[in-house]
């Protein structure tokens, strides 16, 4: 049997509930050492795959500056997410290096690193949606033993609609303001770096330019954001720095203007 | 006086017990919802955990009894039950390092667990037997009847008579006290709270920092806990037998899902749906008809819908239609 953990298909949900079980997070060695000089976040030339499957990335880098916008774009399956999964140790690093802030932190486990002040919104899934919406700020500031009711105001007066909707359960939310959660949750450990992984997936263009904006005000309290977005144009318009991927490497690169007026990046990923 | 009558006859053969034992199904359906709600599976070795923790209950009040120790007219059985309530805690705790970890860290879809978790009901079981033996056992001590019904006729000069028993009072009162707890505990704590996180969303659980062993290790403590006073309460409602507790798993089970498995709410919702539906439909109404109706047309069988023989049925028959029609159960389920 290929695999004897599995259930063959069973969706008998009074036998149990796979619901929001979670994947395997792979083992990591969990230290961490100084390497000083170098961009604020940087994935230094990395070659991951998931599990035993093939490489997906290619010697692919990725940095954000501090005080700064990165954005990564480019087509379909070009490895985009797994770029950003590779950054905060959520796939097997094959080859490359991962540095925050002056340390080596490749062999930290994705846990470690949101204890070393790196905030990351999953695409999908990146809220607690059967509990309020304050009680998913206070779930996101779980690692904080400090009185975090200022980061909760904080938070509120960055995404006024989460004050009046806070004791709402967060997954009777439109999808905008679900990703504000999201963004609203992470942003609760105080993270030295925001990593958000396609936030405008799903919503309306008027929602769409509405989350940017906060994006942008965000980005304006000083965290740098590492962002990965299917909206090339726009996440390109407020970049600092943008990533175009092809097929799980770096194939254009060059602050957000550049690309936007590079003929070469305007034909294959912006549409003329 | 005859609507009085058939009033007083229906709080003591069908609402008392009814309230009684739904409490302990409910007892019981909690713990099945929080581990299918945080461990994703459901815990088929639950009415084993419930059998092992009232054994030690029993053999910690024996020593009390033997010792001297009594509560006065409160049974000896709460004074022992914290101590079994500790052994039961041990217990599931070990099998969890022993035996759900493995499957945990893996991965392993929740039909394996389920079937790991027969496994070790039978070991429960075969070993509880192996300690206390296969009969019944009395461990019961003190006032039996809080109103008794010969006191209650002397007092009333009704024809019916009520009794409320010790037991059912004790029942009820713990019930009342547990849930309360438990619903604070989840809802205002901190380690409540990432106990819902974490059977929301696993993987962002762990991003938010929730170490999911501390979450798995709370919730075997309060389910052994729960386990624990639903089976003393049960064993010292009737007497504690090792096997009525296996077979006590077939009502709880029906009463997590008919609730909506993983809603703690709906455990307890579901536990007297259950309850009461067993003790309606095996109940001989004759006694409460009696008063109700003119002589003509008073019934002469006994009016029981069902023998007591077949109270596993009640439970079985309301699991199959809800899941026919309603398979989240009645409240939303799997949102502990």
């Amino acid at each position: 049997m290929s695999d004897p953990y599995g259930d063959r298909g069973n969706k008998d949900l009074s036998v149990g509930n796979a619901k929001g079980m979670g994947s395997v997070i792979p083992k990591a060695g969990g230290t961490s050492f100084a390497a000083p000089g170098g961009p604020f976040l940087i994935g230094d030339s990395m070659t991951a795959g998931y599990g035993n499957g093939p490489d997906i990335l290619h010697d692919c880098t990725i940095a954000v500056e501090e005080g700064e916008i990165a954005v990564i774009v480019g087509p379909n399956g070009a490895g985009k997410s797994t770029a950003m999964k590779a950054v905060f140790g959520m796939l097997d690093m094959r080859k490359g290096h991962v540095r925050l802030d002056g340390e080596d932190i490749t062999d930290l486990s994705p846990q470690a690193r949101v204890a070393k002040g790196m905030g990351f919104v999953p695409q999908t899934s990146n809220i607690f949606t059967s509990m309020t919406v304050e009680e998913n700020l206070e779930m996101g500031a779980f690692i904080r033993t400090d009185d975090f009711s200022d980061t909760m105001a904080q938070v509120y007066d960055l995404f006024p609609i989460l004050k009046e909707k806070r004791l709402q359960a967060a997954g009777e939310l439109s999808g905008g303001q679900r990703q504000q959660v999201a963004v609203g949750r992470a942003l609760m450990t105080q993270p030295k770096v925001l990593m958000l992984d396609e936030p405008t997936a799903g919503v309306s263009p008027i929602v769409m330019d509405e989350l940017f904006d906060r994006i942008i005000e965000v980005a304006r309290t000083g965290i740098p954001i590492l962002m990965v977005e299917q909206n090339a144009r726009q996440a390109l318009e407020i970049a600092d720095k943008g990533y175009v991927l092809v097929q799980g490497a770096n194939a254009y690169a060059g602050t957000g203007k550049e690309l936007l007026a590079d003929p070469e990046v305007r034909k294959s990923f912006l549409g003329g | 006086m005859d609507l009085l009558n058939a009033l007083i006859a229906f709080l003591n053969y069908v609402f008392i017990p009814g309230v009684a034992y739904g409490s302990q199904l409910a007892l019981g359906a909690l713990g099945v919802t929080l581990v299918y709600g945080i461990l994703r599976f459901s815990n088929f070795a639950h009415g084993d955990t419930m059998a092992m923790g009232a054994m030690a209950t029993v053999l910690m009040t024996w020593l009390f009894q033997s010792w001297g120790i009594s509560l006065g007219p409160l049974p000896t059985a709460l004074l022992a039950l914290p101590f079994g309530i500790l052994f039961a805690i041990g217990l599931v705790l070990f099998t969890d390092r022993a035996v759900y970890k493995f499957y945990r860290v893996k991965k392993a879809k929740p039909v394996i667990l389920v079937i790991v978790s027969l496994g070790i009901t039978f070991i429960y079981n075969g070993v509880t037997r192996f300690i206390i033996g296969t009969n019944d056992q009395n461990f019961f001590d003190g006032e039996r009847f809080i109103i008794s019904a010969r006191e209650f006729k002397k007092a009333t000069g009704l024809a019916e008579g009520l009794s409320f028993k010790t037991t059912q009072g004790i029942t009820i009162v713990t019930a009342i006290i547990v849930v309360a707890l438990l619903f604070w505990f989840l809802n205002r704590t901190r380690a409540g709270k990432s106990m819902r996180a974490y059977s929301d969303n696993e993987d962002l659980a762990l991003l938010s920092g929730i170490n999911p062993e501390r979450v798995v290790m709370i919730t075997w403590i309060i389910v052994a806990t729960l386990a624990t006073i639903a089976g003393v309460l049960y064993g010292l409602d009737k007497s504690f037998k090792p096997f009525v507790y296996f077979q006590l798993l077939l009502p709880i089970f029906a009463s997590a899902i008919v609730g909506g498995l993983g809603n703690p709410l709906g455990a307890i919702a579901g536990g007297f749906v259950i309850a009461f539906s067993e003790v309606t439909i095996t109940y001989a109404w004759k006694k409460v008809l009696v008063y109700m109706m003119p002589e003509s047309l008073e019934p002469s069988g006994l009016v029981q819908l069902l023998s007591t023989d077949y109270k596993f049925a009640v439970s079985f028959v309301i699991l199959l239609i809800v899941l026919l029609f309603k398979p989240t159960g009645l409240f939303k389920g799997q949102s502990v």
